[in-house]
């Protein structure tokens, strides 16, 4: 087997780089929406997009997986562009999408819902089966023959969650898990998270909540206006208190 | 008693196929999100394939067969639907796709024709259920007997794939959020192509299944359309459920409907729709409709403005034209003419609706048509005078709208647009059935204009200043601060009730005043001809109008007047080709396809491009 050395760069950036963003723009419309916005996430961490209501960051989201088409720029999951895909393709490659708002299916029930993201078994990632689903969510599995409308805030969102499991992602795209839910339900989210991240998963998710981000993240991109103001590790951020004050919600 | 029970066992059979016909196009509207007014085509097709294939097919098993087949026949049929004519346009906005559906019945028709000729088919009876079975001493055909047991084996079967399976899970979620649902990683363009096969073999199986019942003809289509509308109004769009219930339901009715009031069987259904729809505005198992909350597809509404000088300069140069015409043109030129700008008027007044308005009417031939047979009426009845007779027509329809809308205006998107065209339908199986009166399919004749409007030159300039005028009128409106509230009332019911504006009564006087300029074209019309058939109240005619509005471009001011004249045109030339309807419905799906803007947004378009026009931002 022999490789060549752009296969083992590509690999070892693969390996490096899980998702790569390279400039995207997007648009609603005419408003422009995202204005070349890059940044990476690193194999195994986690990232935190960050910015004000309205900075971009859910069609951040929705632009890698392209149920907002991008105009221009590129990005490359595990190597590969991903752009030109519709959105199920994407899903099939391995990116997990769960939406902010909770768009469960009402209509159908806990086991239902898993159903329909369920997906064949991946060699990269951790396969999911909804016994484990219900271990790493027990309120759910108790709920597992209600109907999606009777849930309660919190259990929709893990709903959300445990349904784009199914799909045994390699890399979670999580939109704002963290709002409108009770603040246990918050400390029980990050700990979902932490555990993830342990199984192997790379997990991109846009936040408002600074301290949620503080719980869970390696590495921060903060975002205004569409625009990339600051990339780097939790730590670094930290570090300068003045980018967290011209960004962010106080 | 006994008799009682017959008569529910008859009806349970009748509701075999309106169930499986309802029940197809509950499931495609689910997904897609498109009313395919061609279902009725597909039950059509069902019957005749059917037809064909027991001629070939021997005995009892070639029977069940052959009826089996036929449902998959049009199965793969609406897969080719699916795939050549929906997938195409399922980005353009969503009333767009049904103008393409429009274009495959007009399709389906002639080619039906061609394939089966015009006679009507006598469908064969079933081998080996040929006799009766007395149940309670009264005699039950053993046919039905058989459709009693199949229907609810059916309807199990579709309940076991929609709860059990997971194609059935995709499907009802798909109903609910089909962005997620793609998000998620399934193939949409196939769950589409998929659900698309199924509902179009369940009505292919209704066409076939009641072929021992009745036949095979080509008005069949149609004729399914407005119960299977109020089948599936009253079950709840989208419930299986939901369509049985409501099938039995209309069945048995309609069973005890000819017994005790033959005349008004269709009359009655309406009835029982209008009670269910005051007490369960969604159906009796439906829910309230939230399409369009993730965002309308298409590009950005362009604010209107008044027309531009060169616009105005051009519509000028075309008035001076038509009032010269009389000099030039032969007597023929002015006939066309004249019916050009009646139609104009009528396609105006349903785009303002449409358009301005946001209320899809799939109905509108009621007023145009109303307009006409209240003038008619009026004249054969009490030699009123043709004077007086010209202006209560219209009124007359705009009455008739704003009855028809006050109960319409209770439901909002499809369940709009299908209680519409269930009115329209309505008003036309009361023209139809009511023949002493109206004289039924022979129509009335004998109306003509007073004698000072008799020539043809004369009725041709009265004509002219009516028909612009009016559509002077409808521009005018759709300018004023009526227009503004009755966008606002479109684009965003909830914010204009906020702002003070009472959106149902907005609506209701929009439709009144529409129904009105319909009648009004309408009066023209009855004079011109100097008779009106029931054919002017067909769904038919409501799809002229509709499909003019969209090929002229609903975001268009002027898209309804361009597109009535582009479609007689088209229609005059087409007219003269045996098979008009089929170059016609491809004519239909390819500008669809092509020109998803309609006329008029597409020349504007082009016009930017090559820079004759200037690009507007915001």
């Amino acid at each position: 087997m022999s490789i060549s050395g752009e296969g083992v760069f590509l690999q070892m950036n693969q390996a490096r780089n899980m998702l790569e963003v390279r400039s995207i723009n997007s648009f609603y419309g005419k408003a422009h929406v995202l204005r070349d916005l890059s940044f990476e996430a690193p194999t195994g961490e986690v990232i935190a997009l960050l910015g004000r209501n309205g900075a971009g960051k859910s069609t951040t989201m929705k632009s890698v997986m392209q149920i907002v088409r991008t105009q221009s720029g590129d990005v490359f999951f595990k190597g590969q562009s991903i752009t030109k895909l519709l959105p199920h393709k994407i899903a099939k490659l391995g990116l997990g999408y769960v939406p902010e708002d909770r768009r469960i299916f009402t209509d159908l029930t806990v086991i239902e819902n898993l159903i329909v993201g369920q997906q064949p078994e991946r060699i990269d990632a951790v396969k999911w089966t909804q016994e484990m689903l219900f271990d790493l969510f027990p309120n759910l599995a108790e709920r597992r023959n209600n109907r999606g409308k009777a849930l309660s805030g919190g259990e929709q969102q893990m709903l959300t969650i445990a349904r784009t499991l199914m799909g045994n992602p390699s890399f979670l795209l999580l939109d704002e898990p963290s709002e409108g839910v009770a603040p246990i339900i918050v400390e029980q989210m990050a700990k979902v998270i932490t555990q993830l991240k342990s199984e192997g998963l790379t997990i991109l998710l846009s936040e408002q909540n600074l301290h949620f981000a503080q719980l869970v993240a390696d590495r921060v991109v903060i975002i205004e206006s569409g625009k990339q103001k600051f990339y780097g590790t939790l730590q670094e951020m930290n570090e300068r208190p003045e980018i967290r004050n011209a960004y962010l919600a106080a | 008693m006994e008799f009682f029970i017959a008569q529910i066992l008859t009806g349970l059979a009748n509701a075999s196929s309106l169930f499986l016909v309802a029940c197809g196009l509950s499931l495609i509207f689910g997904v897609t999100r498109i009313v395919n007014f061609a279902h009725g085509s597909l039950y059509m097709i069902g019957a005749y394939t059917g037809y064909t294939l027991m001629q070939v097919l021997p005995g009892a098993i070639g029977f069940w067969a052959a009826i089996i087949l036929a449902g998959l026949v049009v199965g793969i049929v609406g897969v080719l639907i699916e795939i050549l004519v929906l997938r195409p346009v399922y980005r353009a906005p969503e009333l767009f796709q049904l103008v393409a559906t429009f274009g495959v019945i007009l399709v389906i028709q002639d080619l039906a024709l061609m394939i089966w000729g015009p006679q009507d088919l006598l469908g064969p009876r079933a081998p080996g259920l040929r006799g009766v079975v007395r149940i309670l001493g009264e005699p039950i055909p053993k046919y039905d007997i058989a459709l009693l047991i199949i229907t609810p084996i059916i309807a199990l079967a579709l309940w076991y794939l929609m709860t059990q399976t997971r194609m059935g899970v995709l499907v009802r979620a798909a109903t609910q959020d089909r962005e997620m649902v793609g998000a998620l990683g399934v193939n949409q363009a196939w769950l589409f192509t998929g659900v698309f096969a199924l509902g179009s073999a369940l009505a292919g199986l209704g066409g076939a299944l009641q072929l021992p019942k009745g036949g095979a003809d080509l008005l069949m289509d149609f004729n399914i359309l407005a119960p299977v509308f109020v089948v599936v109004v009253i079950g709840g769009m989208g419930s299986l459920p939901g369509a049985y219930l409501a099938a039995i339901i209309i069945s048995v009715l309609n069973v005890f409907g000819v017994t005790y009031l033959p005349q008004s069987t269709l009359v009655l259904m309406f009835v029982v729709m209008i009670v269910v729809l005051m007490i369960r505005p969604y159906g009796l198992f439906g829910r309230e409709e939230v399409a369009g909350e993730h965002g309308q597809v298409g590009e950005p509404e362009r604010p209107i403005k008044p027309a531009s000088s060169v616009m105005r300069g051009i519509v000028v140069v075309l008035l001076i034209g038509f009032v010269f015409l009389p000099l030039g043109g032969s007597s023929y030129s002015l006939v066309f003419v004249t019916d050009m700008l009646i139609f104009c008027l009528f396609a105006a007044s349903l785009h303002f609706l449409l358009g301005t308005g946001g209320l899809v009417s799939f109905g509108h031939a009621a007023y145009f048509g109303g307009g006409a047979y209240i003038a008619a009426l009026l004249i054969t009845y009490s030699e009123t005078p043709m004077e007086i007779a010209f202006v209560l027509a219209p009124f007359g329809a705009g009455l008739t709208a704003l009855a028809i809308g006050w109960v319409c205006l209770r439901l909002t998107g499809v369940y709009f647009a299908m209680l519409t065209l269930a009115f329209a339908q309505l008003v036309w199986s009361l023209v139809f059935q009511w023949g002493s009166v109206t004289g039924g399919d022979d129509g009335l004749v004998n109306i003509w204009p007073a004698e000072w409007l008799k020539p043809t030159v004369t009725y041709f300039y009265f004509v002219l200043i009516l028909s612009v005028a009016g559509i002077l009128l409808l521009r005018h409106v759709q300018h004023s601060p009526f227009g503004f509230a009755l966008r606002a009332a479109r684009d965003s019911h909830r914010q204009a009730e906020a702002t003070g504006i009472n959106t149902r009564q907005i609506q209701l006087i929009a439709f009144g005043f529409a129904g009105f300029m319909g009648g009004l074209a309408g009066a023209m019309f009855v004079f011109s001809k100097g008779s009106v058939f029931p054919n002017e109240l067909e769904i038919a005619r409501s799809f002229d109008a509709l499909i003019v509005v969209f090929l002229g471009g609903v975001k268009t001011l002027a898209g309804g007047v361009v597109g009535a004249g582009f479609f007689k045109g088209l229609e005059e030339t087409l007219l003269r080709f045996e098979y008009w309807r089929l170059l016609m419905g491809l004519l239909i799906i390819f500008i669809v396809i092509a020109a998803p803007e309609g006329i008029v947004g597409s020349l504007r378009k082009g016009a930017e491009r090559i820079g004759l026009r200037r690009v507007e931002n915001q």
